[in-house]
C-alpha cells in the first residue's frame, strides 16, 4: 500500500470532524476505547464513537470490519476486552429498558415452534417480565407494533411460513414492542423484497420524526445518503463520522473499502462531494 | 386392578412416568437448541461416577452414588466445553468423544473393581431395576391411606418426584427466559437475560434429571425421553407450549404402555417371561417417534433447511 500515509490524514481529518458535530448534540451511544476480540485477531479495534441522539446513523464498512461486533459489544452481547460504553450518558445496565435491537435475520432458526403474535411478545419482555400478564392490553400494543410494519393480517400465522421480507418486518415490530428510545438494527434491508425496503424506512423515518435514535449496520452503499443522516465508517478501526454529506466521500470510502470497492462502482455512488 | 396392582405394578409405573416427564421437560430445549445430544453423553458418563462412588464408599447406596453420577456429570460438561473451546472442536464432536471416553472408562473401572458381590454391573446401568421397585407391604388400594404401608414405598419414588416436580417448576419459573433466548440467544442478552448462564443451567438441570432417573430406571430410558417424547411432540404442534404439553403426555404414554406391555405383552403372544420394562418403555417411545413422523401434523416443519438462513 503506497498510501498508507495519505489514507491516515483523511482517518484523522474525518474522525476529527465526527466529533464535532456530535459534540453538539446529546449522544445517544458513545464507546470509548472499545476492542473486540475473537481468538486472537481484533474485529474491533480501539473504536471511539458518539452516535448522535435524534439522527439515522448508517454503520458502514467491508465484510468483516466489525459492524455486527460494534452493535454486539455495545449491547453486551459479545465481551468487551476494553473500552466502556454508555447510553444516554448511563451505563448499559441501567439504559437497557431504552434500547431496542433487531439482530440478523439469518441469526436464528425460523424452525422454533412460535406464531408471529409470539415473537412480538417477546419484545415485551421487560414491561411484563417473568410473570407478568401477556394478554390484554400488552397482547394489544404486540399487535399494534405489527400493524405499523404492515403484518397485522399475520398474526397468528407461524413464523416458519414467512417469507425473508417478512421475517424482517416482524423483527421490527418486535424492536417496536421494546418502546425504546434507541434502535439498533443489523442488516435490516438484507435480502428484502422492495416493499419491505419501503416499509422498514417508513417506520424508521417515523422513529425518527418522534424524536428516536436510529442506528442501522448497513450494507447498501447506493442508499445510504437517502435513508440516513449520518454514517459511521468502520474497517476494524474507524475511519470516518459525521454527517453524510461530510463522512460519506470518495476519500473515505477508499480509506475504509480500499481496492475492494470498484471505483467504477464509486462514480456511481451518490456521494456527498460529486453533488454540490 | 386389584391388591396385586398395587403391589407389584403401581410404583413401578409411577416411577417410570416420573423420570420420562422429568428428562422429557427439558429435553424439548434441548433439542429446539440442537443440543439433544447432551441427554445422550450425561447418561453415559454418570457411569464412572457411579462406578468411583461405589470403591469410594464400599456400598451401592443412592446417596453416594447420586453424588458421584452428578459430580460426573459435570466434569463431562465442563470437559465439554474445554474440548469445543481449546481444541476448536465442533460441539457435537466434543461431546462424543467426552462421553464415550469416560463411558468407557467406567466399563474399564468396573471391570477392575470387585464388584461380584453387589448388584452393580454394566446391565444394571443400562436398564436399570424398575421391576424390582416395587411396594410389597401394600394390601391394596386402601394402602395409600395407611401411613404405615406408605412408609415402605420404595424410596426412589420420594427421589423421582421430588426431581419431577424440581423439572417442573423451573420450567414454570423459567418459562420465558427459556423460550426467548432458545429462540434468539443475543435478542435474550440484549434484553438483559443471563442467556449464557440459563443454557449452562438448562443442561446441569438435565443431569440432574438424568441422574435421578438413571438411578431408579436406568440409562436407555433416559437417552430416549431426552429425545423422543419432545420431538414427536414437535411434529404434533408448532406451539411451544402445546409443544411442552404434548411431550409429557407422550412421556406418561411410554412409561405406562411400556411397562404394561414389557409385564404381560410376551405372555399375549404365547410367551411365557416377560421382558425388560426400561428397554419397552424406551422402544414405545420409539415407536411413538415413528408414527408422528408418518402422521403428525406438522411433520414437514422438523428437520426442514433453515427458511431465513439465505439473504
Amino acid at each position: 500500500m503506497t498510501g498508507t500515509a495519505g489514507t491516515k490524514d483523511v482517518v484523522a481529518a474525518r474522525i476529527g470532524s465526527g466529533h464535532r458535530g456530535a459534540s453538539s448534540g446529546e449522544a445517544a451511544l458513545s464507546v470509548r476505547g472499545l476492542t473486540v476480540s475473537y481468538a486472537e485477531k481484533p474485529a474491533v479495534f480501539s473504536v471511539d464513537a458518539a452516535f448522535a441522539a435524534g439522527a439515522m446513523t448508517a454503520i458502514i464498512g467491508p465484510n468483516g470490519a466489525g459492524k455486527s461486533t460494534l452493535l454486539k459489544a455495545c449491547l453486551g452481547i459479545v465481551p468487551r476486552l476494553s473500552g466502556e460504553v454508555e447510553l444516554f450518558g448511563q451505563p448499559l445496565e441501567k439504559a437497557r429498558h431504552r434500547i431496542a435491537y433487531v439482530p440478523q435475520r439469518a441469526s436464528v432458526d425460523w424452525d422454533f415452534p412460535a406464531t408471529v403474535l409470539d415473537l412480538v411478545k417477546m419484545g415485551l419482555f421487560r414491561s411484563v417480565g417473568l410473570f407478568g400478564r401477556l394478554r390484554g392490553e400488552p397482547e394489544a400494543r404486540a399487535r399494534a407494533c405489527l400493524e405499523r410494519v404492515g403484518m397485522a393480517g399475520f398474526a397468528d400465522r407461524q413464523i416458519g411460513q414467512l417469507s425473508g421480507g417478512q421475517q424482517q418486518r416482524v423483527f421490527l415490530a418486535r424492536a417496536l414492542a421494546q418502546g425504546a428510545d434507541l434502535y439498533l438494527l443489523d442488516e435490516p434491508f438484507a435480502g428484502v423484497d422492495a416493499a419491505t425496503e419501503r416499509a422498514i424506512v417508513d417506520v424508521l423515518r417515523t422513529l425518527k420524526s418522534e424524536g428516536k435514535t436510529v442506528i442501522a449496520v448497513h450494507h447498501d452503499l447506493a442508499t445510504v445518503t437517502e435513508y440516513f443522516d449520518r454514517v459511521f465508517m468502520i474497517n476494524v478501526s474507524p475511519v470516518a463520522e459525521g454527517p453524510v454529506a461530510e463522512a460519506f466521500t470518495a476519500e473515505t470510502l477508499m480509506a475504509a473499502y480500499g481496492g475492494r470497492l470498484a471505483a467504477t462502482h464509486v462514480d456511481e455512488l451518490a456521494l456527498a462531494g460529486t453533488r454540490v | 386392578m386389584g391388591a396385586e396392582f398395587v403391589q407389584f405394578s403401581l410404583t413401578p409405573i409411577l416411577i417410570g412416568i416420573l423420570a420420562s416427564v422429568a428428562c422429557a421437560l427439558p429435553g424439548n430445549f434441548l433439542i429446539l437448541r440442537r443440543q439433544a445430544l447432551i441427554g445422550d453423553a450425561i447418561s453415559h458418563v454418570v457411569l464412572p461416577g457411579i462406578v468411583v462412588a461405589f470403591l469410594l464408599s464400599g456400598v451401592v447406596a443412592a446417596m453416594p452414588m447420586l453424588l458421584g453420577a452428578a459430580a460426573s456429570a459435570i466434569v463431562a460438561v465442563v470437559l465439554i466445553e474445554l474440548v469445543k473451546r481449546v481444541g476448536q472442536v465442533e460441539p457435537g464432536a466434543a461431546m462424543g468423544v467426552v462421553f464415550t471416553t469416560l463411558f468407557a472408562a467406567g466399563v474399564l473401572l468396573l471391570e477392575q473393581s470387585d464388584t461380584s458381590s453387589v448388584h452393580l454391573d454394566v446391565e444394571h446401568a443400562l436398564m436399570g431395576n424398575l421391576e424390582s421397585l416395587i411396594w410389597l407391604r401394600a394390601g391394596g388400594w386402601g394402602s395409600l391411606f395407611d401411613p404405615v404401608a406408605l412408609a415402605t414405598l420404595p424410596p426412589e419414588l420420594g427421589r423421582m418426584a421430588l426431581a419431577c416436580a424440581v423439572m417442573i417448576a423451573l420450567t414454570l419459573v423459567f418459562w420465558r427466559w427459556l423460550k426467548i433466548a432458545t429462540f434468539d440467544e443475543g435478542f435474550a442478552e440484549a434484553l438483559g437475560i443471563p442467556a449464557a448462564p440459563l443454557g449452562f443451567g438448562l443442561v446441569i438441570a438435565s443431569a440432574l434429571a438424568a441422574v435421578a432417573a438413571f438411578e431408579a430406571v436406568g440409562s436407555i430410558i433416559v437417552i430416549a425421553m431426552f429425545i423422543c417424547p419432545p420431538a414427536a411432540a414437535r411434529l404434533m404442534t408448532s406451539n411451544l407450549e402445546r409443544q411442552v404439553l404434548w411431550s409429557v403426555v407422550f412421556a406418561t404414554l411410554s412409561a405406562v404402555a411400556g411397562y404394561v406391555m414389557a409385564g404381560y405383552g410376551p405372555l399375549w403372544l404365547g410367551g411365557s417371561d416377560s421382558v425388560s420394562a426400561a428397554g419397552m418403555i424406551a422402544a414405545v417411545s420409539g415407536v411413538i417417534l415413528g408414527l408422528a413422523c408418518l402422521f403428525g401434523p406438522h411433520r414437514q416443519r422438523v428437520g426442514a433447511a433453515r427458511s431465513g438462513g439465505v439473504g
